[in-house]
């Protein structure tokens, strides 16, 4: 087991290295450049020039490349040039991360809440008129335009209703104290409870715009695994020596099925924090998405590559853990 | 199937403990005081829109116009100018003069002024900033853009246009120039050139830039600690809400702000400013779409339409596409452009026709200039006489932005795009981002034919023309041309005639010249940008430079 | 939005490649007959299709989209570019020209004919949807076949470069293949959208080829002596084929989406005298406010064709797996 796992980190280090040349590589190929953000409009070629030979830039790939391993070995991984200009692009990541972190938990605990009873239901009336409104309703909710579902949430709800607020992550009137930056935790710590309920308002929107997606998947995956659930031999077993059919849905059906939903969810997480980055752009919230998107439009190197790297670890960690529980239940998996 | 779970659990627990710490450590780094929970204000608080980040608070390293919308706020500069103009009028110094040859410099200092940290303004702290300005290393004369354009050299080498400061008393300054400008003294109103409190650019060591990776490293001063004379100071940068807020000067000299607080929210998104503040959310924005002025019109907001001080042009770049080597060539692609219609279909009232490289109220602005009023067939003509009927062009514009001389850069691209076609030039489009390879590719000299502008920042004709034509290898390489030099030289020879009449009849034949013989761009409009406030908000006056001051902003 | 589906492709992938292989296998053990029960299978399936409205809507919304593609000239007396209206353009009083006979859903920000950019539309989003979708298959193909066809190392470097490709959301890596390109074109867009999908195909075929990799009747070829590209080629591939299928009818309606995500960052299609939808409704962005019919047909052709190309798929998924036989 434990060599099993030595080998998969190993794979795994090697695959991180080899991303975050190619990623590197890929970023210094792109046209354009940091000198923009730095520079703006009015800059002559010569001073545009000055400024790459200060920043490095004229030099070759390689030497770049070594230089900065050599400073992210020392914990130094380049200054933001236009996400945060002059802040170190891991502190960007850190700052941005609660951000992303608070808006891909509502989207979760929104499509659990609302996928998982209407998944169940719609099992148990399969076929019927609900069955298929509640399918419909998950292949839309692929189908629309995240950016487009937005500005129509947004429309009504904030701007013709002004029930919600429309974007950002908090009244900065409130002058909030920060702590962790969870803002919603933040208020608890420091009992504004004002800031945290603001800080919750403002996710409502995002929230639902980014759990359309994963609403569908928990609602088909609870569909299917409910339906196979009440075709097992332990549910007629039930059924057979008598108990009501609440009982038997309580205690057998729905435990059971709930399983598979778990196990998806892990693996949502990972596609979820990726998906932030149209929400958090069209509601401006300053997390991850909203970085990567702005650091990619404005050429911002440093930032993009800790941004992917990171996005990317996340993945391959989650997956060798996936992989580690998996090789751990079935030892076949181990020789392979 | 219980243990995937277990590893689930600890993926999640761990993934929350690792941000958890690293936020901790983070809130210690931005210093940011909080002070508990709301309420408490009496006073209004204004909050703005703005459209990025700013990229540091010390207006010497800055080149952008977000960065000097909250600069403008927090400093003062030597000159100023009267509002709602682009005249100079005093500031921190309040009269000036120089000597017959224009290279001496004699500020009278405003007295009992002082910085908001307490240290007095007065002659050597004005000294101080300048030589502390002038001697930057490396990456500070990279990052310092405004200083390198427009003084062009730096610890007082022999191209520097600043050669010394000094004291005379108390309340008296004098400047030491190499050469007579006529940008002197109006480029003192730049926010770049404010005087900053010496004390406080000691203690947190603002000269200390360095570059990072592929950035600046900014010093302490200008992260956190910008301290000035202006009617606002600065309280806090909260980047996890995108929010910067300056709170009131209560010491300040003049007439003391009107808001307690001044709130700047960075929304990137333009319908999203739009929406925040119909919404109610914000109170202004810059730049609203005039698509959109109508209507925020009758949405009760206040919209402050600002005197067009902007030029937009077609850039051409014959080192790029040779055809365009040839004059007539650039004159058919110029008689090809509808520029009334764009005007009218494209362009806000208010905005008009550009026949030379800036607007009317600029000195030397010649209404003798060649005029190339629209004529498609004397264009077809031109071309086939250039033998270039077939001629196929790259045309540059850049996506999702928007300049105070041109709203909707797509747009203006499609009318001229049709426009040419319509003549038989083929036109393939190229867009990037504004600040993502489309100003790089453009000032780099990739782009035959592109769409580009300029605001200006004070009054004088060189600030026009010196920025687009004053070096050979610029954006349009005049270089490629047998007249580039000349018209370089004449422009430095011109920048230094120290009699006003004189040089403005310069300018003058220099822009006739230009239009007539040479032609290395095509100017196409003049726009007036507009700032829209909420429906209680008044006060600001719309600014030409869109240098606007909110101290004045009343907020019902 | 592209993004998001990362995972949950990923796994519906793999249980798709899963259940197939084994059917695959199942057949060939039963009775070694397999092109008959190859075709058995599918005619069950089609006689289930038929009678699902599921799949009849879908069926009836494509064709008319590809209908529509096919006929654009026939709808419309209009050229998609030609700035008919633009005399009556004024940015403050008139912006966007109002609906009159020939032109029943007026004009554009710069005149145009919004109705026959919107049918015309519909051809450049079949092809940016259909290219983008083959590229993501054809890559996909190779990759897969390699893996999946001979195991061992080469496995392990294909899959470990799927990996790498997979770990960077799909919307991500189409966003910095169309950013690598000096000049967006509607080519740049399919290559971005259609490289982004390759990790999916891939994978999907590498597991329905892994899965026979061991099957009797693929032992039995290599045995005899069959060369092994020849049993990749005649053997393993045509019974891997049907997942993919089914993945590439939804990867149509992905590739949609994503090429309208793309257009709504700045990376899009720059040339608009062909319109694509996607494009169309990134660039009513600015104006979605104060002109939302600009942006909300093109949204709704979206939306209408992407349901209708993955109720299409997620039908013919279910027919085709046994275990939704019941």
């Amino acid at each position: 087991m434990l060599r099993y796992i030595a080998r998969r980190v190993l794979q795994m280090i090697g695959v991180m290295f080899a991303l975050s040349l190619l990623i590197f590589a890929w970023l210094r190929a792109l046209p354009g450049g940091p000198v923009d953000a730095l520079l703006g409009e009015r800059a002559t070629p010569e001073r545009r020039a000055a400024l790459r030979k200060v920043l490095g830039l004229d030099q070759p790939l390689p030497v770049q490349y070594l230089k900065f391993l050599d400073n992210a070995a020392h914990g130094n991984f380049g200054v933001s040039s236009a996400v945060q200009p002059g802040t170190d692009a891991m502190q960007v990541f850190l700052t941005r991360l609660p951000a992303t972190m608070e808006l891909t938990g509502v989207a979760i605990v929104l499509a659990l809440a609302t996928g998982i009873p209407l998944g169940y239901l719609a099992a148990k009336r399969h076929g019927g008129i609900f069955d298929n409104l509640g399918v419909l309703l998950s292949l839309v909710g692929v189908a629309v335009p995240v950016f487009f579902l937005a500005f129509v949430l947004k429309q009504y709800f904030a701007v013709d209703w002004q029930l919600l607020p429309l974007n950002g992550r908090q009244n900065p009137d409130l002058n909030a104290t920060r702590v962790t930056g969870f803002f919603i935790l933040d208020g608890i710590l420091t009992r504004e409870f004002d800031a945290s309920w603001d800080a919750f308002l403002h996710l409502i929107l995002p929230g639902v715009a980014l759990a359309t997606i994963p609403f569908a998947v928990v609602f088909r995956i609870t569909r299917a695994s409910v339906l196979d659930v009440l075709d097992e031999d332990f549910v007629r077993t039930a059924e057979a020596k008598g108990l009501t059919r609440q009982v038997i849905r309580r205690r057998h059906v729905l435990r059971n099925a709930l399983l598979p939903v778990v196990t998806t969810i892990g693996l949502q997480v990972g596609g979820l924090l990726t998906g932030a980055v149209l929400t958090e752009t069209v509601f401006s919230i300053a997390g991850l998405g909203d970085a990567m998107n702005l650091a990619f439009q404005q050429k911002d190197f440093s930032v993009l590559q800790v941004l992917i790297v990171m996005a990317a670890t996340t993945y391959v960690v989650v997956n060798l853990l996936v992989d580690i529980a998996y090789a751990y239940i079935d030892p076949r998996v181990r020789t392979r | 199937m219980t243990v995937s779970r277990k590893a689930a659990a600890v993926v999640v627990f761990s993934a929350a403990a690792l941000s958890l710490s690293a936020c901790a450590k983070s809130d210690r780094g931005s210093g940011t005081s909080g002070s508990g929970g709301a309420g408490g204000n009496s006073d209004a608080t204004l909050t703005f829109a703005a459209a990025g980040a700013p990229s540091t608070f010390d207006p010497f390293y800055a080149s952008d116009g977000e960065t000097f919308r909250i600069t403008r706020q927090l400093f003062e500069g030597l000159v100023s100018f009267k509002p709602g103009t682009a005249d100079l009028a005093p500031g921190l110094a309040t009269s000036w003069n120089s000597s017959k040859d224009g290279k001496t410099w004699t500020f009278k200092l405003r007295t009992g002024v002082k910085f908001s940290d307490g240290t007095p303004f007065n002659a050597a702290a004005v000294c101080k900033n300048f030589e502390r300005m002038d001697n930057q290393n490396d990456a500070g004369q990279s990052a310092a853009e405004y200083w390198a354009t427009n003084m062009i050299g730096f610890k007082k080498s022999k191209d520097d246009l600043f050669q010394g400061c000094t004291a005379k008393g108390d309340a008296e300054v004098e400047l030491k120039l190499l050469r007579a400008t006529s940008k002197f003294p109006a480029l003192l109103g730049l926010s770049s050139f404010s005087m900053q409190s010496p004390t406080a650019m000691d203690k947190y060591k603002a000269n200390n830039i360095s570059a990072q990776g592929e950035g600046f490293a900014y010093s302490e001063y200008a992260k956190s600690r910008p301290t000035g004379t202006g009617p606002f100071t600065f309280s806090s940068y909260d980047v996890a809400n995108k929010t910067v807020t300056l709170v009131r000067n209560d010491n300040y000299w003049g007439d003391k702000a009107k808001v307690k607080k001044l709130v700047f929210q960075i929304i990137p998104d333009a319908t999203q400013r739009k929406q925040a503040l119909l919404a109610g959310q914000i109170d202004g924005y810059d730049l609203p779409a005039p698509v959109d002025w109508d209507s925020l019109k009758k949405a009760g907001m206040n919209l402050e339409v600002r005197p067009a001080f902007n030029i937009l042009y077609l850039g051409l770049n014959a080192k790029k596409n040779p055809a365009l080597k040839d004059l007539k060539v650039r004159q058919a692609l110029y008689y090809a452009i509808n520029r009334e219609q764009l005007v009218k279909s494209q362009l806000p009232d208010g905005a008009s026709v550009a026949t030379q490289f800036y607007p009317k109220t600029v000195d030397g602005y010649s209404d003798g200039v060649t005029k190339y009023n629209y004529d498609p067939n004397k264009a077809k003509d031109l071309l086939k006489q250039a033998g270039q009927s077939n001629l196929t062009i790259d045309f540059w514009y850049p996506s999702e932005v928007s300049r105070p001389y041109m709203p909707d850069p797509q747009a203006i691209f499609q009318a001229i795009k049709g426009d040419w076609e319509k003549v038989g030039v083929k036109v393939k489009p190229v867009t990037k981002p504004w600040a993502g390879g489309y100003i790089t590719g453009t000032q780099g000299g990739a782009a035959p034919a592109y769409l580009m502008g300029w605001t200006g920042d004070y009054n004088t004709p060189d600030n026009f023309l010196g920025s687009f034509f004053g070096s050979t290898k610029g954006q349009m390489d005049t270089g490629a041309y047998p007249w580039g030099t000349t018209l370089a030289s004449d422009l430095a020879k011109d920048d230094s005639i120290v009699d006003p009449t004189q040089r403005t009849a310069a300018y003058k034949k220099l822009n006739e010249q230009i239009m007539s013989q040479w032609l290395p761009g095509l100017p196409i409009s003049s726009s007036p940008p507009a700032v829209v406030f909420g429906k209680g908000v008044s006060g600001v006056v719309a600014s030409p430079l869109t240098a606007e001051d909110f101290s004045t902003a009343v907020k019902k | 939005m592209a993004a998001m589906n990362l995972n949950r492709k990923k796994q519906r992938v793999d249980e798709l490649a899963a259940t197939t292989g084994a059917r695959v296998e199942g057949n060939v053990d039963a009775g070694g007959i397999k092109d008959a029960e190859g075709v058995s299978l599918l005619a069950s399936a089609w006689r289930r299709l038929r009678r699902n409205p599921a799949f009849l809507i879908g069926a009836v919304v494509v064709v008319l989209f590809v209908l529509v593609a096919l006929f654009a000239p026939v709808l419309t007396g209009h050229d998609p570019s030609t700035r008919y209206l633009i005399g009556e353009v004024s940015q403050q009083n008139n912006p966007v020209p109002k609906a009159r006979p020939g032109f029943p859903l007026g004009g554009d920000p710069v005149g145009r004919d919004l109705y026959a950019r919107l049918v015309f539309g519909a051809r450049n989003t079949l092809l940016v949807a259909v290219l983008a979708t083959l590229t993501g298959f054809v890559g996909g193909l190779i990759l897969g076949s390699l893996a999946g066809a001979f195991g061992g190392w080469v496995d392990s470097v294909v899959m470990r470069v799927v990996d790498i490709m997979l770990s960077l959301p799909s919307l991500l890596l189409a966003f910095s293949i169309a950013a690598l390109f000096g000049r967006a074109s509607q080519w740049s867009v399919i290559l971005a959208v259609g490289i982004a999908q390759i990790p999916i195909f891939a994978r999907l075929l590498r597991g329905a080829m892994m899965a026979q990799r061991h099957s009797d009747h693929v032992l039995a070829a290599r045995s005899l002596g069959v060369k092994p590209g020849s049993i990749v080629l005649r053997h393993m591939l045509p019974n891997s084929l049907s997942p993919v299928l089914v993945q590439a009818t939804m990867v149509v309606a992905t590739s949609i989406i994503d090429a309208a995500a793309l257009s709504y960052i700045g990376a899009g299609n720059a040339d608009d005298t062909q319109p694509e939808w996607g494009q169309m409704l990134g660039q009513a962005q600015n104006l979605i406010d104060s002109y939302p019919h600009l942006a909300v047909y093109p949204a709704i052709c979206i939306i209408v064709v992407a349901l209708g190309f993955t109720l299409m798929g997620e039908s013919l998924r279910e027919a085709l797996d046994p275990k939704s036989r019941r």
